[in-house]
């Protein structure tokens, strides 16, 4: 009953005008970055979040929370038209969509993702009503030996499930740690790594540091490349609704795909990517039935299973972020940001504290799916347009959008030249293939880390042994062993490594 | 001795001296001791263990094989150059020349890094954009953005 009652708190909440209008906003938003290639969610909230200083917490959440499940739908579509993905977490759409596309049945192929994304955003919605307030209790009995256990295994977590090379990730995590470091020590008031510059003592900001390594740096790193030719099916789009065979086919992998989504987003280093991933490999693993399609020839299941899962995931992993303040990727952690900006302390706390923010955001997501369904279905042939925009009169509109939005900041142009300072490292990351998100994820847990840390080492009497004899903490700590140890083993290596083979 | 992953040697390098640097800054804070741990505690570990696991990528670049050396590849120094440059320049023309001068020059300096550029088109966008911000930003949000040159009392 108190499911019911907290829902019906938070559908007042999202049914003011104001709220819907915030969360059609981030849905448009977020559709339109998805269509885009070369801007995702991590940079477009990045841009964003000057502007929420003039808005009240609860909008502005909405609204970004919109902007990322809403850039689930609209990556989908240039997947399925261009093959290109618009978001990384459509890479596996292309495999199957653009063979539809080039069939001619693009439309049932945009139909089956829009629909089965829905179908796993209403139960994303439901889960995390339903899961947040146990978890939140269980975080009550946290202190900060098992908080910063917590920490571990959340940053852990989040590299182990990424691509790429685990050290390198681990390091980057602890890069992030370190420029997290930069800041005045909230317990004995030095300020550290400042150098004399009275804007370091409040630390880098981590705006500057997103936008700079997201925004700008992706930004060089796409004119580096050479032009690409795309070919796009636009003229193929009729017949959007599927057969009923198309039907038959597709809903047991969005049942499928939701349930792999929704498992996934909650884990940490979980969320819309991974989602997908693991969901495709879900459905070619099931047996075929008499007639249908061969994967990678245009089967309708590899559409609608991650097509379903990346939404599932993208809802599901706001669990940890809401419940425990934990982000568990890039995305959560500058939503993590957004809430410090607006003056909420993420934590188990802000359910009880800012009830209608909490229960607000949740039917927000409900309701900003169903206007998703409505937005992408029909009015296809928009976002289809937009294609057409091509690259340089993009980028430098994220530059003028970045830009303005560094310098409001503070009203000082010292945020838009760390911000120029973090395009040159982002770009130098590009070219060493070192991940940047675990190192902004490292960045927003870095202070809080380090405060779980050192009020832990105090209350022990510096005794390091309490990490591993408080039984909870313990467990968290092996639980992030095990995953760096599983995957170290040879064979779980060379699977890791070809999952995520396509996406290079 | 040859560098079999020239990626992977130069992040290792970075790793080993970005740590061992933070790693010897915080020997400026107090340290404390583990039971009233002070402000250098946290870094100083945080740097060694940096500096440690650049260490192993640096090892492992050096011993294991890739196929093709990881190359790095050249730098796009073009648009590198262009586009920080344009953000910082952008950074000091707007407290000091306004909105309606750093704006247009900062579209239009960043359009030169792309492969194509037409000066039409970007003073298009240029004036596009500055439209667009100042209904966004001044109109919209309410922004404090200086607009104008300091001379003509922005």
């Amino acid at each position: 009953m108190d499911m019911i009652h907290n829902l019906a708190l938070g559908f007042g909440v999202a049914f003011t005008l104001q709220n819907l209008a915030y969360a059609f906003f981030g849905s448009v938003l977020g559709t339109l970055i998805g269509v885009l290639p070369g801007l995702g969610p991590v940079a477009t909230i990045a841009m964003l979040l000057p502007s929420i200083y003039s808005l009240d917490a609860t909008p502005a959440l909405i609204m970004l929370a919109g902007i990322y499940y809403g850039a689930q739908y609209g990556g989908s579509t240039t997947s399925i038209l261009i093959n290109v993905p618009g978001e990384s977490s459509s890479v596996v759409t292309c495999i199957d969509g653009y063979q539809m596309a080039r069939q001619g049945r693009a439309g049932a192929a945009l139909a089956a993702a829009g629909l089965g994304s829905f179908f796993a955003g209403c139960v994303g919605t439901v889960i995390i009503a339903a899961f947040a307030p146990p978890l939140t209790e269980l975080a009550f009995k946290f202190g900060p030996a098992e908080y910063f256990s917590l920490m571990v295994l959340g940053l852990i977590g989040a590299v182990v499930l990424a691509s790429g090379s685990l050290i390198k990730a681990i390091a980057m995590i602890l890069l992030g740690l370190l420029l997290g470091q930069i800041n005045t020590d909230v317990i004995s008031g030095v300020p550290r790594y400042s150098f004399d510059i009275p804007e370091l003592t409040d630390g880098i900001g981590f705006v500057g540091i997103a936008m700079g390594v997201f925004g700008f740096g992706e930004i060089i790193a796409n004119l580096g490349m050479p032009a690409e030719r795309r070919e796009v099916f636009t003229k193929n789009v009729k017949g959007l609704w599927p057969t009923r065979q198309d039907f038959r086919n597709a809903w047991p992998a969005v049942i499928r795909g939701t349930a792999v989504g929704s498992l996934l987003g909650v884990l940490p280093g979980g969320g819309a990517l991974l989602a997908s991933f693991a969901a495709y490999t879900v459905e070619k693993k099931m047996p075929a039935k008499a007639g249908e399609l061969p994967f990678g020839k245009g089967n309708i299941r590899g559409v609608a299973g991650p097509e379903s899962a990346n939404n599932a995931g993208a809802q599901t992993s706001f669990i940890p972020m809401l419940t425990l303040g934990i982000p568990p990727n890039a995305v959560m952690a500058l939503m993590v940001g957004a809430m410090t900006i607006k003056g909420i302390q993420p934590g188990p706390q802000v359910m009880t504290s800012n009830p209608e923010l909490f229960w607000g955001l949740i039917a927000s997501m409900w309701v900003g799916n169903a206007m998703l369904v409505v937005l992408n279905l029909p009015l296809i042939g928009i976002w289809i347009k937009l294609l057409t925009v091509p690259y340089r009169f993009l980028f430098p509109a994220i530059i003028v959008f970045c830009g303005v939005g560094l310098y409001t900041l503070s009203n000082s142009a010292f945020d838009v030249y760390i911000g120029a300072g973090f395009a040159v490292v982002g770009y130098l990351f590009y070219k060493l293939s070192c991940e940047p998100a675990p190192l902004l994820l490292g960045y927003i847990l870095g202070p809080m880390m380090e405060e779980n840390l050192r009020r832990a080492l105090l209350l022990s009497r510096g005794d390091w042994g309490t990490f591993v004899l408080r039984p909870l903490s313990a467990g968290l700590l092996i639980a992030a062993a095990l995953m760096i140890v599983v995957v170290m083993l040879p064979t779980i290596r060379n699977k890791r490594e070809s999952v995520f083979v396509e996406e290079l | 001795m040859k560098i079999k992953s020239q990626r992977d040697f130069w992040s290792g390098l970075m790793f080993v001296v970005v740590g061992l640097a933070f790693a010897w800054g915080a020997t400026n804070y107090n340290f404390g001791q583990s039971a009233r741990p002070g402000p250098g505690y946290f870094p100083f570990g945080l740097g060694v263990l940096l500096a440690i696991l650049g260490a192993i990528v640096l090892f492992k670049a050096l011993t294991i094989e890739t196929a093709d050396g990881d190359p790095i590849g050249t730098f796009a120094w073009k648009p590198l150059l262009y586009i920080v440059g344009t953000v910082a320049l952008f950074g000091w023309a707007l407290p000091h020349l306004g909105m309606f001068i750093a704006l247009p020059v900062l579209v239009v300096v960043a359009a030169l890094a792309g492969n194509e550029f037409h000066w039409g088109e970007a003073l298009l966008n240029a004036a596009i954009l500055t439209a667009g911000s100042w209904v966004i930003f001044i109109w919209g949000l309410n922004l404090t953005i200086p607009l104008k040159p300091w001379f003509m009392g922005g």
